[in-house]
């Protein structure tokens, strides 16, 4: 006999990224609403035929493994910063269907500023905001939408407005705004509730689908575990309570008469920006792939001031002058001189996935306190180079120590702030680093082409540099 | 069952986490809570084994996405 069939759609029909001993069911605690919007969700994406175009966005918070259930495309967040890669999502693939799922603490604590934002952007998003008054994952503490008198782990005695404020309307703040086309707020109660909440769910999908705008769903939900009741209770005290503070109801909905929002296509090509910004491509080509190329990884330290920064600037310029990929990551004070700062700088011949560098290759210091830092983190067979001015120092075994009369070298070419170039002569005359004098000279060109004065100072000052190495070491 | 053409749920008793929910949003009470606990140390959702009507409210009051599925034999078969 032909049977129609009443089952979820949209999620998978089983949870293998969960895994465990029920690989069917959801990791949920018994009676949780999530599960239950999951299902209208996926539904809903299943009968518009959205779920190839869908990006969901999991928060931070039990629904974290969203990705568990949803069949479609996902991005998991850092907490409540949905709205802001959400937009990314939009911009860049505008035929995204953007869906960002967030709990009260991710989307009304944290996550406020740029939920405003977003929505007051209008932004093509579907926005699904499970407020059930209480922090799930973290242990029942507080939320911005606890309500006055309710009881939670970090306020035992009750919520006081007083201390602790007013629970936060979330459909009303968003209502104050111009640009969102859908707000509604729902519940998840009971079945009669789940019936309205179902529709509105598709109506914000729907919104999706035709790319109209921005639409937020706001879903009273239960979590029984952390305010310690059961079923029944749980939907009682939405029913009873939440909808007191939190009134149902449809704000705004604005799709019918709401033109589709058609933005130009993206265009991700690097000449796309160097035309942008009138750059010269020819001077900064595209990076070439070269696994043969051994990776580079130097580290370059010292006093604010002294050049270090930009000593790595200008060997990262070196390497994309010779076309491979390269990274360069500072880290420094607040303060502009005298404080302390370094750069790390990786010159590959793949991409880089990472531009910290944990053990260098080399270690350029230009004072003491960076040598005694960092010295203990180059790789065995590596160099350290610092400025002979700092005197006796201890070099790690298997480590070759250079002392470079960098200041001297730089000084007797014309300029003592020049030693950051003086070691970068070493570095070509050891040739550590892979790239050529040419390469080098064209970095400094480059580095000081606003200062032309000093690009011929520089270059005399990498050569001499070259030339103390070769009768030196 | 399927000779009466008669809607019935299909219930995957591992899934089942004993909220009781869908016991109460059944119109026909025609769901109970077993003594047996599943595999997994829940109690879980029997069928009586007729009433049911088909209307879902059980499906789509579930927390659990694939515990309750709701089988309606067409009719003019």
């Amino acid at each position: 006999m032909e049977e129609r069939i009443i089952a979820s759609k949209g999620l998978y029909t089983e949870f293998s990224r969960k895994g465990g001993a029920a690989p069917t069911a959801t990791h949920y605690c018994p009676g949780c609403g999530h599960g239950i919007i999951h299902k209208l969700m996926g539904e809903a994406m299943h009968d518009l035929g959205i779920q190839d175009r869908s990006v969901m966005i999991s928060p931070v918070g039990c629904a974290v493994f969203a990705y568990y259930y949803f069949d479609c495309g996902n991005l998991q967040v850092a907490h409540g910063r949905a709205p802001a890669v959400g937009t990314g999502v939009s911009r860049a693939e505008d035929n995204a269907v953007v869906i960002a799922y967030q709990g009260d603490g991710d989307l009304a604590s944290i996550g406020l500023n740029e939920t405003i934002q977003a929505a007051n952007r209008g932004e093509k998003m579907a926005v699904f905001f499970i407020n059930n008054t209480v922090y799930g994952m973290t242990g029942g503490q507080m939320a911005p939408t606890t309500l006055i008198g309710e009881r939670t782990v970090t306020c035992p005695q009750g919520r006081d407005p007083g201390y602790d404020g007013y629970p936060l309307h979330m459909c009303e703040l968003i209502d104050n705004l111009s640009a969102p086309v859908f707000i509604e707020r729902v519940s998840i109660s009971d079945i009669s509730h789940i019936r309205k909440a179902r529709k509105a769910i598709r109506r914000a999908l729907e919104i999706q689908r035709d790319g109209k705008g921005y639409a937020f769903v706001e879903i009273l939900s239960t979590c029984p575990t952390n305010l310690g009741q059961n079923a029944e209770q749980s939907t009682r005290f939405v029913n009873e309570q939440m909808e007191k503070e939190f009134p149902l109801g449809n704000f705004r909905d604005l799709a019918d008469q709401t033109e589709p929002i058609c933005r130009a296509d993206s265009v991700f090509k690097k000449k796309a920006i160097d035309d942008l910004f009138n750059l010269d491509t020819g001077s900064s080509p595209d990076a070439v792939l070269d696994p043969s190329f051994p990776e580079v990884q130097i580290k370059a330290a010292g006093f604010g001031g002294q050049g270090v920064l930009s000593m790595g600037l200008t060997i990262a310029h070196a390497g994309c002058v010779a076309q491979r990929f390269v990274s360069w990551y500072p880290s420094y004070g607040p303060e502009q001189r005298g404080g302390t700062s370094n750069c790390s700088v990786v010159i590959s011949g793949e991409s880089i996935g990472s531009p910290v560098v944990q053990e260098s290759d080399v270690l350029v210091a230009m004072n003491r306190p960076s040598l005694e830092k960092f010295a203990a983190d180059v790789k065995e067979g590596g160099y350290i180079l610092y400025d002979s001015t700092i005197g006796e120092c201890s070099i790690p075994e298997g480590v070759t120590g250079i002392a470079v009369p960098a200041i001297r070298i730089a000084g007797d070419a014309g300029s003592e702030k020049a030693a950051n170039t003086a070691m970068l002569g070493i570095m070509l005359a050891l040739g550590i680093t892979g790239l050529s004098a040419q390469n080098f000279k064209a970095a400094l060109s480059a580095t000081f082409s606003g200062k032309p004065k000093l690009i011929p100072l520089n270059h005399v000052v990498l050569e001499s540099a070259v030339s103390w190495a070769n009768e030196n070491l | 069952m399927s000779g009466k053409k008669e809607p019935y749920p299909v219930i995957n008793i591992i899934e089942c986490k004993a909220c009781g929910r869908c016991i109460t949003a059944c119109p026909k009470s025609v769901l109970l809570m077993s003594t047996a606990l599943n595999e997994r140390g829940y109690h879980y959702i029997e069928y009586t084994g007729e009433g049911c009507t088909g209307c879902a409210n059980c499906y789509y009051t579930c927390p659990e996405p694939l515990a309750i599925e709701i089988h309606i034999p067409l009719k003019g078969e």
